[in-house]
C-alpha cells in the first residue's frame, strides 16, 4: 500500500534524530576542528590548515606511511575474508537441514559466535591458538607445523583471518538461509519438470533470490572488517611488528596513545569519508535493486 | 528446499569448527593453572571452580559485570523508547527527507568506533558524564538506535493499517492508540529489538573502555587490564570469558528465527 505523505511524522522521528545527532554531529565537529589545528598541549591550539591532510596522504612522511600501510593491510584483510566468508556462507546455507529439530539446533550453534563479546572472541582464539596451552597451536606443532602467531607474521595473519571466518561466516550463512527459505517450492518443482541440473537450479533460482541478502551480507562484512579493532587487538596487539595493525588500531594508537589530536582527527575524517562513500554506493545499489525488483514484480 | 551433495558432512564439519574453540575455553575455565601450563589435557583432570569463585567474590571482577549490565540496560531502554515512534513514522508515512535520514542513520551504524573514541572522550568529559554508565549508554546509541528503528519498522509494517484507522475512528488519541494497541501488537518485535540492542552494546569494547576509568569499568576492560597486569592467569581469563557468553547463550533459543533479521538491519 502507498504510504501517505505526512510532515508531522517528523515529530515522531525527532527523538531519534536528536539522540543520534548528539552522538554523531557534535563529536564530528570536534574532529573537524582538531584536524585543522596543531597543539602543544595545555589546550593551546595553532592553525594548521590542511597540513595534516597533506602529511596523511604523502607516503614519505611518518604519518602518511603508517596510514597508507594500515589502509592497505585493512583492504587486503577485507578482500580475503570476503573471498572466504561469502562462498563458505552460501555453501553452509545450502547445506542446512531441511526440517525438524536439526534446523533449530543448527541455527542456535551458528548464531553462538555472533553473540560473543568481541574481546572474548579474541581471548578464545588467543587461548585456542597458543602453542603451549592451546589445542590448535599444540596440535599444529605436534604434527610438525611450526606455528606461533606471536612471532611469525604469516601465522598471525592466518590466525586473525581464521578467527574472523569463525566469528562471522555464520552471519553470511544465516542471511543466505533466510533468502533461501523465501523461495516457494513451486520454483523447484518447475525446475524438476524442466530437468534442470543442480547447478542450473543454483544459478537460475537460488542465487537471484539471494541477491538482496548477499548484498547486505557483503556490505556488513566489508564495513565491519574495515573497522575491525578488538579481535586482532586482543590476539596479536597489531604485531608481530606492525603486520596486523589495521586502521582502527593505528588510529587509536595515535589518538589515545600519543594524544596527537590533529593527526588523529585528520585520519578519522579520511577514514570516515571512505566508509561514507562505500556506504553510499551500497545504499544506491540496494535501492536501485529494490526498485528494479518492484518493477519486475509489477509487470508479472 | 534443494540442497547440495555431502551437505551433512559440510554442516557437521562447520559446526564442529565453531564449537571447538568454545569447548576449549570452557575446558580451560575448569582447570587449575598448574594443569593448564603443565599438561595438555582434553578435559579437566582435576576440575575446579576456583576461578569462578574468585570472580564471584572479588569485587574488582564482579563489579565489572554489574557495570556492563548497567550501561547495556540503560542503552536498551533509551534505544527502544526513541526508536518506537520513529519506526511507526517510517513504516506509515512519507515525509520530507525520509530517504536522506535513512541513509544518515545507516552511515552512523557503519561509523568506526575508533573514529569516535577521542571526540566522545572529550564530549563526555566536558559534560561530566565520563566514567559513568550514562556515557557508554549514550555512546552506544549511535549504532543501536538506527538498528532498533529498522527492526521495529519491519514489525510495525506487519500490522495492517486498518487497525490504526479503526482505532482512530473509535476515538483513540494517538498516544493512547500507540500504548494500548500498537505496542501490545508488536510486543515480540520489541523483544527482538531489545535483544539486539542488548547484544550489540554487550559485545562492544573500544568505546566502553575509552569512556570509563575506575567507577564504571566494564567487564571487557577488566579482562584486558587485570590479566595483563597480573601476569597470565589463563584459568581466570577463561572463566571470565565463559561468563560473558552466558547472556547471549541463554536467550539465543528464543530469537533463533530473528538472528538474520537483527544483523541485517531489519532488511530480511
Amino acid at each position: 500500500m502507498e504510504k501517505t505523505v505526512n510532515q508531522k511524522a517528523w515529530l515522531l522521528v525527532l527523538p531519534v534524530f536528536l539522540v543520534v545527532a548528539f552522538s554523531a554531529i557534535i563529536p564530528m565537529m570536534t574532529v573537524v576542528n582538531y584536524s585543522l589545528q596543531d597543539t602543544f598541549g595545555n589546550n593551546q591550539f595553532f592553525w594548521n590548515g590542511v597540513g595534516w591532510f597533506k602529511e596523511l596522504l604523502d607516503p614519505s612522511t611518518d604519518l602518511g606511511g603508517r596510514f597508507l600501510a594500515s589502509l592497505g593491510r585493512n583492504l587486503f584483510f577485507s578482500a580475503v575474508i570476503l573471498a572466504i566468508e561469502v562462498p563458505l556462507g552460501i555453501v553452509i546455507a545450502l547445506s542446512m537441514p531441511r526440517e525438524g529439530w536439526q534446523v533449530a539446533a543448527c541455527l542456535v550453534i551458528l548464531a553462538l559466535p555472533l553473540l560473543i563479546p568481541w574481546n572474548v572472541v579474541g581471548t578464545i582464539w588467543q587461548i585456542f591458538g597458543r602453542p603451549d596451552i592451546g589445542l590448535l597451536g599444540y596440535a599444529l606443532n605436534s604434527i610438525g607445523i611450526d606455528y606461533n602467531y606471536v612471532a611469525n607474521e604469516f601465522d598471525a595473519w592466518a590466525t586473525v583471518i581464521v578467527m574472523d571466518v569463525w566469528h562471522w561466516t555464520s552471519l553470511v550463512a544465516l542471511l543466505c538461509y533466510a533468502g533461501l527459505k523465501s523461495i516457494p517450492d513451486a520454483y523447484y518443482q518447475a525446475a524438476q519438470i524442466d530437468g534442470a541440473s543442480r547447478w542450473a537450479v543454483f544459478t537460475a533460482i537460488q542465487l537471484p533470490k539471494m541477491n538482496r541478502v548477499l548484498l547486505i551480507a557483503v556490505l556488513l562484512r566489508f564495513m565491519d572488517s574495515f573497522m575491525i579493532y578488538t579481535e586482532p587487538f586482543v590476539v596479536t596487539g597489531g604485531g608481530p611488528g606492525n603486520s596486523t595493525t589495521f586502521i582502527s588500531i593505528e588510529l587509536v594508537k595515535i589518538a589515545l596513545g600519543q594524544f596527537d589530536l590533529g593527526k588523529a582527527a585528520a585520519m578519522s575524517l579520511v577514514y570516515n569519508l571512505i566508509i561514507l562513500i562505500v556506504c553510499w554506493v551500497f545504499y544506491t545499489v540496494m535501492t536501485n535493486a529494490g526498485a528494479a525488483r518492484r518493477v519486475n514484480e509489477g509487470a508479472k | 528446499m534443494h540442497s547440495i551433495p555431502g551437505r551433512r558432512m559440510i554442516i557437521s564439519a562447520f559446526l564442529v569448527f565453531l564449537l571447538l574453540p568454545i569447548y576449549w575455553l570452557v575446558n580451560m575455565s575448569f582447570k587449575t593453572n598448574e594443569e593448564i601450563v603443565s599438561t595438555m589435557t582434553l578435559w579437566p583432570h582435576h576440575p575446579t571452580l576456583v576461578h569462578y569463585m574468585r570472580i564471584f567474590t572479588d569485587e574488582s571482577w564482579y563489579s565489572g559485570y554489574i557495570n556492563s549490565l548497567k550501561y547495556v540496560i540503560i542503552n536498551t531502554i533509551i534505544s527502544i523508547s526513541v526508536a518506537l515512534p520513529a519506526a511507526y513514522a517510517f513504516s506509515r508515512y512519507r515525509f520530507l527527507g525520509d530517504k536522506h535520514l535513512f541513509f544518515w542513520l545507516l552511515s552512523n551504524r557503519m561509523a568506526p568506533a575508533a573514529v569516535y573514541a577521542l571526540p566522545f572522550f572529550n564530549l563526555y568529559s566536558a559534560i561530566g558524564l565520563f566514567d559513568t554508565p550514562w556515557a557508554v549508554a549514550l555512546a552506544h546509541c549511535i549504532f543501536n538506535v538506527p538498528l532498533a528503528v529498522w527492526i521495529l519498522e519491519g514489525f510495525v509494517s506487519g500490522v495492517p493499517r486498518e487497525i490504526d484507522e479503526t482505532a482512530f475512528l473509535d476515538g483513540y488519541s494517538f498516544p493512547r492508540f500507540f500504548v494500548k494497541i500498537l505496542v501490545p501488537l508488536i510486543a515480540s518485535g520489541i523483544g527482538v529489538a531489545a535483544f539486539f540492542c542488548f547484544m550489540f552494546s554487550w559485545v562492544e569494547l573500544l568505546l566502553a573502555r575509552t569512556l570509563t576509568s575506575v567507577a564504571a569499568k566494564p567487564i571487557s576492560a577488566v579482562m584486558t587490564r587485570t590479566v595483563s597486569a597480573a601476569g597470565m592467569d589463563w584459568g581466570l581469563l577463561a572463566a571470565a570469558g565463559v561468563l560473558t557468553i552466558i547472556p547471549g547463550a541463554l536467550v539465543i533459543w528464543f530469537v533463533r528465527n530473528y538472528i538474520a533479521r537483527g544483523f541485517a538491519l531489519g532488511r530480511v
